[in-house]
């Protein structure tokens, strides 16, 4: 394996582990809070893809700024987390809390099934290609080979600042307090005045912004087909188990080690592509099982 | 019991008598049937409260087997496929239950949804082995050494499959009531107390887990001769989604509610296919979620109440 080859890997990698960290970190925020994994988080991933092949394509037709492609994906993306986001969280979840796991997740994974359903009815099964906001932002040389800044710069760009825009949130400000209060203990938040259901939903929007963002972004870079949401749930879901469910910093690690994983099998042994993920996770989960960065929970009796 | 014993007989005979009615009925039943049996293993698992999103991974494996030794064998002799597929499938359950009988909730789901999507796109791409896409068919097979016409061999299917279900119908029911069983149960309700009462809450489990494999490779063999194919489809998640949807519907309380809810679900299926076309998926979920939240217990659920209902009143009458 040449150095070529290795860099080319490696820049891969990284875009791919941003991508898939701005999912994951978005299911394992709902997850630390609401105690609910969201199997429809790949949906919304979806979602996010299409409302904004919609957009850009919209842009073009009317004859706008290509340039207009970069807020347009961003206003896929939030516009995506709102709606869904807000509805998935008030019509379903806030009935369901109480329930017992099983149900819940069956609940999640139902809103999957019809997410998926709607999404295949509103774009059909023909695959999407927006290639423009790539092209735009031209490529940049390094060793001789070219790369698209889209993918070497913008989307790992995006990443961190989701990251240390998160952090900031949840540590600096009231409302990322109160968001720690509630996760800490639920409870004594609400003793002190907390309103709990309010957290949950602005929570579940932020989440599911997040998956619909990732979506956005990865659009331009790849063609856009039924079942692409499915194939993300899992991964993020192994990104997230991996690094430990609720853990933040832990899934961005996480990711870069598994899109790093993943780009380098493609070059090494592209059979096993598909498979990386999950080795990595089960290498994982075996040594342990609570994840890498989680303290485990004391049992109770 | 001699009542539970009369209600087998009358069902048993209705089944066998129901395809005299309409030539479809009877390819419509045995995949309906064998669709149960995959739903009685993931009934297994949910007496310890555990959803599996994967376990069609156990239902392909059943036809692929099936598959192979028919490719391998010019169709291959019926009873031993039937047992050699559901023994490989045992093998394989035991191996990712070692693994996944660790985890409860939602990583239990998760992870079999990790390898069954794994095993989905290993049938895909490795195209030269498995046909990718397309699947492999599987050949009529020949039964106890007697090469039967298409006809009669899909009435010894039919025959076959329902004598499977109510053999492993009244199986699991024993096994369910059996201390193993109740040790499953109280995985639900308290594991940490069963752990200090000296049981093995992994072991119950992946005993559980490894009956849950046999099972579903059942449904899938069956499927496979019934439809003369087996393609990656089988382990689709969606198919998952279908056996922990039915086994929700028909009811988690009772063995019956596997097959019940299988025969209503793939009659639903037939007239919602036709009304909504493109949109039987979003029917599905819709359904669930209503289950869910207004009848968790499923048909089974109410049938028991209701039993138990009327059992009260004539304690009640008695008195």
């Amino acid at each position: 394996m040449s150095a070529q080859t290795l860099a080319l890997a490696f820049f891969d990698g990284v875009a791919y582990a941003a991508l898939v960290f701005l999912v994951a970190v978005g299911l394992t925020l709902i997850f630390g809070v609401m105690r609910i994994l969201n199997v429809a988080h790949g949906s919304l991933y979806a979602f996010g893809a299409y409302a904004s092949v919609s957009l850009v394509t919209g842009i073009g037709l009317m004859g706008w700024s290509p340039w207009l492609a970069y807020p347009a994906l961003a206003i896929a993306a939030a516009l995506v987390g709102i709606v869904l986001g807000t509805a998935i969280e008030t019509l379903l979840l806030q009935r369901i809390y109480a329930k017992e796991e099983a149900l819940q997740l069956l609940v999640t994974f139902a809103v999957f099934m019809v997410l998926e359903n709607v999404q295949r009815l509103i774009w059909g099964v023909q695959p999407y290609f927006i290639g423009e906001p790539v092209q735009l932002l031209g490529n940049i040389s390094l060793g001789g080979i070219e790369y698209t800044a889209y993918q070497t710069l913008l989307l790992p760009l995006i990443a961190i600042l989701v990251l240390f825009g998160l952090r900031l949130f949840l540590k600096g400000t009231l409302a990322g307090q109160i968001i720690l209060a509630v996760t800490e203990d639920r409870e004594a938040a609400t003793a002190i005045g907390i309103n709990a259901k309010k957290v949950f939903l602005i929570t579940f929007i932020i989440g599911a912004s997040l998956a619909a963002l990732g979506g956005a972004l990865a659009a331009p870079t790849t063609s856009i087909l039924p079942g692409m949401g499915t194939d993300m749930i899992v991964l993020s879901f192994a990104v997230a188990a991996t690094a430990g469910l609720g853990q933040i910093e832990g899934a961005a690690l996480t990711a870069l080690l598994i899109g790093l994983g993943r780009s380098f099998a493609v070059y090494l042994a592209p059979e096993f592509e598909v498979l990386t993920p999950y080795l990595i996770m089960v290498l994982v989960l075996l040594v342990r099982p609570q994840g890498l960065f989680a303290r485990p929970e004391a049992r109770r009796i | 019991m001699p009542w539970r014993a009369i209600l087998i007989i009358v069902s048993a005979l209705c089944l066998l008598a129901a395809p005299f009615a309409a030539g479809w009925v009877q390819s419509f039943l045995v995949l309906a049937i064998a669709k149960g049996l995959a739903v009685l293993g993931i009934v297994v698992l949910l007496q310890a409260g555990q959803v599996s999103f994967g376990h069609a991974i156990f239902f392909a494996i059943g036809a692929y087997a099936t598959a192979f030794i028919s490719r391998a064998m010019a169709g291959g002799e019926l009873v031993s496929l039937l047992i050699v597929s559901a023994l490989i499938a045992g093998l394989v359950g035991l191996v990712i239950g070692l693994f996944v009988v660790r985890y409860r909730y939602i990583f239990f789901s998760m992870l079999n949804l990790a390898f069954s999507m794994v095993f989905y796109s290993i049938l895909e791409k490795f195209f030269h082995l498995t046909g990718g896409s397309d699947g492999i068919r599987v050949l009529r097979p020949s039964v106890l050494g007697v090469v039967l016409e298409r006809e009669s061999f899909e009435r010894l299917l039919y025959v076959v499959t329902i004598l499977c279900a109510i053999g492993f119908g009244l199986l699991v029911d024993r096994y369910l009531k059996s201390p193993l069983g109740q040790a499953l149960r109280a995985i639900k309700s308290n594991e940490t107390r069963l752990e200090y009462i000296g049981v093995s809450a992994r072991r119950v489990l992946l005993v559980a887990y490894v009956v849950s494999a046999v099972l579903c490779s059942l449904g899938g063999v069956i499927t496979a001769l019934a439809q003369g194919l087996a393609t990656p489809e089988y382990a689709f998640w969606i198919r998952s989604g279908e056996f922990v949807f039915i086994a929700i519907l028909g009811g988690a309380s009772h063995v019956a509610g596997a097959f019940v809810g299988a025969l209503a679900f793939e009659g639903i299926r037939n007239f919602a296919a036709i009304l909504f076309a493109d949109g039987w998926q979003m029917v599905l979920g819709l359904m669930l979620i209503g289950v869910v939240l207004f009848a968790s217990e499923g048909i089974a659920g109410l049938w028991v109440k209701l039993t138990a209902k009327t059992a009260a009143q004539k304690s009640e009458a008695a008195q």
